[in-house]
């Protein structure tokens, strides 16, 4: 795993109302991040479905990282919660099946908290740099669902493995 | 630019890719020109038929461009990568629409702030706006033209609390003539700000300007005034709610009661006025809390009152010229259905005993800001006098600690923001009146708005003095002779650069304002949220500030943090401004991101059941199923995402299409070498 | 007799489970022996790989296959199944979704031969490993490939329908050769390509007639530690037992919950969703009834194997398919 030019892959989830506009207001700011990571916005972290991070692993990426209103500030009441208890059982579970629960990664950042979110960003992305890469699987697109109608390979069927 | 024949693809949409220079904000990190152009070509077969890059896609000629594309081009979904959707979704959709696609069908994705922005290598920035693009085409294509959710507005309004900002929402929504029901839950309106004797920086009498507003809301036809009530239950969504208000028993009859004060007068018994006197009056069992009150109905006290503990007196009966006194009389529960909600339910005051170091409640001449504006005021428990605890000796000396309870790691982190100013205006009529030396302790005098600093100026002027420092304690063991037989504040002069200590003969503590104590629940309720330090949380900080997340809820006053009457005012009056422009509609859409319950699939195993916090997931005992009122539904998505039969659904934000935006944004891992 | 269509029955990776379910489905085997002409049955009687080759594609009306594909014999046979078949069945659990074959994928093909040949239940005190060639006297023999990973069927060839269940509940099964027999009569049609047949279409809670109520789970606790006190009408989750049942694919009558034992997940996904697995992780922990990090920790200490409880049937077929040091060995 001692791959030089090693650039680990990050999905990163975002809530609507607090992390996805921290994300913003690091942009308005300019404060930097590496490019690594690649933001969904969801409605809530809540709405983070672990069907979404086992996806974004099967499909390339070496971490995933989510984030959501601080307890307690939850858009939803307390939505963030539940994102917290599936998270605990997620990364119990990515552990059973011989995965580094540290790909993992649950971050609470206000709208305020630009500065926060970029510098929570890169050290993510480095402990995923220094955890290597993930290479799910050889060639995740390639997977179709055993479950009718969800095929997941289609276009890039023909991309070279 | 680069425009395909039709031929050659995987899907049936024809979606057009939009990719903005935001003048040099974007192409200055991003090459844009080869974003759209491989758009345009990696992305043919996934529905791509024209990628573009323009200057500022915002403009209306940037618009115009999507427009004529999607009639020129027959464009079925659209892809715009520019700024923040939070900034120009809106008009992204709009320009669909005009073109006569379902706005739902378009998708902005963010290369500006997320990329351009908070990126510096120009080819890493390039291939992550090519990744997002790929994730937003992919999800597009999952997109479903959807169409608001339209709900009739009930006309009428609730207001919960009826201090200075609840009375001014109600009062400006009945002027404007709907129907308005005043909770509070206190025998009379007026809240805290009837406690005050005079307000800064005018130092108008607090009650010759509150009373008339309170006269007003409690003689005004449109305003159902409830006090003495509380709210139990809320129902229904924006435009619709039903909420349930329990009406306490005063045991007077108010049809009959005329507010002479006869039972009052006669009531022989005398207890602690805990509330308006803050602990430095009584008033009697049968009372009125103070003598504006509004409505004029006493209210009996039940737990304290004779013939409730005893079986006997009844004085206040037989003294009732008009027969008024109900000692039977039962609590009231009914509902009310209103449109739109204010919460104005105002503020607890911080407990200066959790300070244990400045004495409060062992050291007897150590007055809370409650109290003091008690005992300065004409109708109070000393008619006025500033005097110790002992109710004749007048202070040579007056302390002022700000900041009690507020700036401090150890109780609350933030600035209650009154109270520099209510410790200048203490200082002020400590001043005044006795003509005692008066010390501000304070960490930074805090004197914004308009004429507050004059104020602050005036108050120096007059020979207050001002000790820039925390104070560390307030104690009666003296050091020195001087010291005997006073308070000394020991503190830290940071201006001088030297502890002091200073023996005065009274302390008043400037306490911090606080969430109500049963704020949480009262958020839980109505459907709110609470921040950290337990404020309402409004929808947004700046643009929004007297919304909620719930639609249809709205906040002002202390409620939603501290402030001051006029901002209270100001807020009152946003509230009642966006509570008109709702009734004003009739109908409003309601944004159409909602979560849905396939009945077939539904085992009715109801893990869901427990997840909605807007009470938006009904179980039907007879058909062993829930199902989600749309109205009620906020769009979380935290049902979809716990369903295991996978039963519910999301609109928006559906399982298909955050598993498509995730291979799209992957697409660039997997190998870009897409064959054509 | 000739004129009879075709039928087919292989067994792969499994345990052999599935065979039995259609032998326990009684006097109707009589149907098929009078509709069909069973061509390929390895476990009922006699036949070569050689006389399938030997047969016309798609000359054999419905095979039903169950097993998973383990190795190179495996992945051979479903190829020249599919080729030579109508209507190729993905039969059973291990077929549709891997079961419990496809945990074996949390390790790789390396520790699954040892764990197989040299453990304290094996006695190979010579340290005897099979080969996959060795040269006798008689010529080079061979024995089939393991793969890295077990695959579904759906990963190796295209399958037309899916029966899922650990195994196929009887009347499922008898359920489904009607339906074939009045198709064949012209009487009904075939689903959709794709479809699962013999099935339901909730989940197993949509059976079950255990009594429940809105959830909050404070603990997790193993059936068998507090069996004596459960209360026999009252959903199993509700009482802190791992019960698959809310995330299951009904069609099973709720057997396991109503003879007073948890679901544990057999009959694989509902419709439409991509990972079982995740589906009742989420739906788990979405009503443990704690907020504090610590709290939720100890709760969740009662689900003592969490990739056990939730991949039990459908490791396999899942988002990740296998654990991490499978995919790691395939690499290689």
């Amino acid at each position: 795993m001692s791959d030089e030019s090693f650039e680990p892959t990050v999905i990163g989830f975002t809530c609507n109302w607090c992390s996805y506009r921290a994300a913003d207001l690091a942009g308005t700011a300019r404060v930097k991040y590496p490019p690594n990571i690649r933001l969904i916005r969801l409605m809530c972290s809540g709405r983070l479905d672990p069907t979404f991070v086992l996806k974004a692993f099967s499909s390339g990426a070496d971490g995933v990282l989510i984030t959501g209103c601080h307890p307690g500030e939850c858009h939803y009441l307390e939505q963030n919660y539940k994102a917290l208890r599936r998270f605990h059982l997620l990364r119990r579970t990515l552990q059973g099946l011989g995965l580094e629960p540290e790909r993992v990664k649950l971050v609470w950042a206000s709208a305020a908290e630009g500065v926060k979110l970029a510098h929570e960003i890169a050290s993510f992305v480095e402990e995923i740099r220094a955890l290597g890469p993930l290479h799910w699987g050889g060639n995740g697109s390639n997977q179709s669902s055993v479950i009718s109608g969800q095929s997941t390979a289609h276009a890039f069927k023909e991309v070279p493995a | 630019m680069t425009q395909d024949n039709g031929n050659s693809q995987d899907v049936q949409e024809r979606i057009g890719v939009y990719v903005c220079h935001c003048g040099t904000n974007i192409a200055g990190t991003v090459d844009v020109q080869q974003v759209a152009e491989w758009a345009a070509t990696r992305l043919k077969r996934r529905g791509v038929v024209i990628g573009r890059d323009y200057k500022f896609m915002c403009s209306s000629l940037g618009q115009e461009l999507i427009e004529n594309d999607i009639k020129e081009l027959g464009l079925t979904r659209v892809v715009v990568a520019a700024c923040s959707p939070h900034l120009h979704e809106a008009t992204f959709r709009n320009a669909c629409q005009r073109a006569g696609l379902n706005p739902y069908l378009c998708e902005l994705v963010s290369i500006r702030e997320q990329v351009s922005w908070v990126h510096t290598d120009k080819v890493a920035a390039t291939v992550k706006s090519q990744a997002v693009v790929s994730g937003g085409v992919e999800r597009v294509l999952r997109h479903e033209p959807l169409e608001p959710l339209r709900v009739p507005i009930h006309p009428a309004t609730l207001v919960v609390g009826g201090g200075i900002a609840g009375i001014q929402s109600a009062l400006e929504i009945a002027d404007a003539g709907y129907r308005v029901y005043l909770v509070e839950r206190e025998p009379s309106i007026g809240g805290h700000m009837a406690q005050f004797d005079k307000t800064f920086p005018t130092l108008d009498c607090s009650a010759c300007i509150l009373t008339p507003r309170m006269v007003q809301a409690g003689a005004h036809p449109n305003i159902t005034l409830l006090t003495y009530s509380e709210v139990e239950k809320v129902d229904g969504y924006v435009g619709n709610f039903v909420v349930t208000i329990r009406k306490k028993a005063r045991k007077i009859n108010e049809e009959l009661c005329t507010g002479c004060g006869i039972c009052q007068e006669k009531c022989p018994v005398k207890v602690i006025d805990d509330v308006y006197e803050a602990g430095l009056g009584y008033r009697k069992v049968v009372y009125t809390p103070f003598p504006q009150a509004v409505p004029k109905f006493p209210v009996m006290d039940v737990e304290n009152c004779t013939y409730f503990k005893k079986g006997t007196c009844k004085a206040c009966e037989k003294f009732c010229p008009t027969n008024a006194i109900d000692f039977n009389q039962q609590d009231e529960v009914f509902s009310v259905e209103v449109g739109n909600i204010v919460l104005a339910t105002g503020y607890d005051l911080f407990d200066a005993r959790r300070v244990t170091n400045y004495g409060y409640g062992r050291l007897p001449n150590v007055f809370t800001s409650l109290e003091f504006e008690r005992l300065s005021n004409a109708a109070g428990p000393t008619n006025g006098s500033i005097v110790l605890r002992d109710g004749k000796t007048v202070p040579k000396a007056v302390g002022i600690i700000h900041c009690v309870g507020s700036r401090d790691r150890n109780f609350n982190n933030y600035c209650s923001t009154i109270c520099c100013m209510q410790g200048l205006k203490f200082a002020h009529l400590v001043h005044e009146r006795t003509g005692a030396t008066v010390y501000n302790f304070y960490i930074d005098m805090r004197t914004a708005y308009k004429a507050y600093d004059e104020f602050y100026q005036r108050v120096l002027e007059e020979g207050t003095l001002f000790v820039r420092g925390k104070v560390a304690e307030v104690t009666d063991v003296p050091r020195i002779k001087d010291e005997e037989g006073h308070l000394i504040i020991q503190c830290e002069d940071t201006l001088a650069g030297k502890q002091r200590r200073i023996p005065v003969d009274m302390v008043i503590l400037s306490i911090g304002l606080q969430p109500r104590a049963d704020a949480k629940e009262t958020a839980k309720k109505f459907g709110l949220s609470c921040s950290a330090d337990g404020w309402f949380i409004e929808k947004h900080p700046k643009l929004d500030p007297v919304a909620t997340m719930t639609e249809g809820v709205y906040i002002a006053g202390c409620a939603q943090g501290p402030k001051d009457i006029p901002s209270s005012v100001a807020q009152g009056a946003a509230a009642a401004a966006r509570v008109l422009g709702k009734i004003q509609q009739r109908e409003m859409a309601l944004e159409p991101v909602r979560a849905s319950i396939n009945q077939d699939q539904c085992s009715g195993c109801r893990i869901c059941n427990n997840l909605c916090p807007f009470n938006a997931i009904l179980f039907h005992d007879d058909r062993m199923v829930s199902e989600i009122n749309p109205a009620l539904c906020q769009g979380c998505g935290t049902c979809v995402a716990a369903c295991p039969a996978g039963a519910i659904s999301g609109t928006a934000f559906s399982n298909e299409q955050i598993m498509a935006q995730i291979e799209g944004l992957m697409l660039l891992n997997v190998g870009e070498e897409i064959t054509l | 007799m000739s004129a009879k269509p075709k039928f087919a029955m292989y067994w792969a990776a499994s345990c052999g489970g599935c065979e039995i379910a259609v032998l326990n489905i009684h006097e109707k085997i009589l149907d098929v022996d009078a509709n069909f002409e069973v061509v390929f049955w390895p476990v009922a009687m006699d036949a070569k790989y050689k006389d399938v080759e030997q047969m016309e594609d798609k000359s054999i009306l419905l095979t039903l296959f169950n097993g998973g594909i383990r190795n190179e014999e495996n992945e051979y046979i479903a190829k020249l199944l599919r080729e030579k078949s109508q209507i190729l069945v993905a039969f059973g659990s291990c077929a549709c979704e891997g079961c419990v074959p496809g945990l074996a994928n949390l390790r790789d093909s390396r520790q699954i031969v040892q764990t197989a040949f040299n453990t304290v239940s094996t006695d190979n005190p010579k340290q005897v490993y099979p080969m996959t060639s060795y040269d006798v006297p008689e010529g080079e023999i061979h024995i089939p490939k393991i793969y890295p990973t077990l695959r579904t069927l759906d990963q190796v060839v295209d399958v037309d329908y899916y029966m899922p269940g650990c195994p196929p509940e009887s009347h499922q099964i008898a359920a489904v050769i009607d339906l074939v027999i009045q198709v064949l009569q012209g009487k009904a049609q075939l689903p959709p390509k794709g479809s699962f047949i013999g099935v339901g279409n909730s989940t197993v809670c949509d059976e079950c007639e255990r009594r429940r109520n809105v959830k909050a789970i404070a603990s997790f606790v193993r059936i068998q530690d507090r069996a004596s006190e459960l209360d026999p009408s009252l959903c199993l989750l509700e009482q802190g037992i791992p019960c698959n049942g809310p995330a299951t694919r009904s069609g099973c009558r709720a057997r396991c919950p109503s003879a007073g034992a948890q679901c544990i997940g057999c009959y694989g996904p509902a419709e439409g969703v991509t990972d079982y697995g995740a589906r009742l992780m989420s739906a788990f922990a979405s009503v443990i009834d704690s907020n504090s990090p610590e709290e939720i920790d100890r709760i969740l200490d009662g689900l003592v194997d969490p990739a056990g409880q939730f991949y039990r049937f459908n490791l396999a077929g899942s988002l990740l398919r296998a654990g991490r040091s499978a995919w790691a060995k395939e690499k290689v």
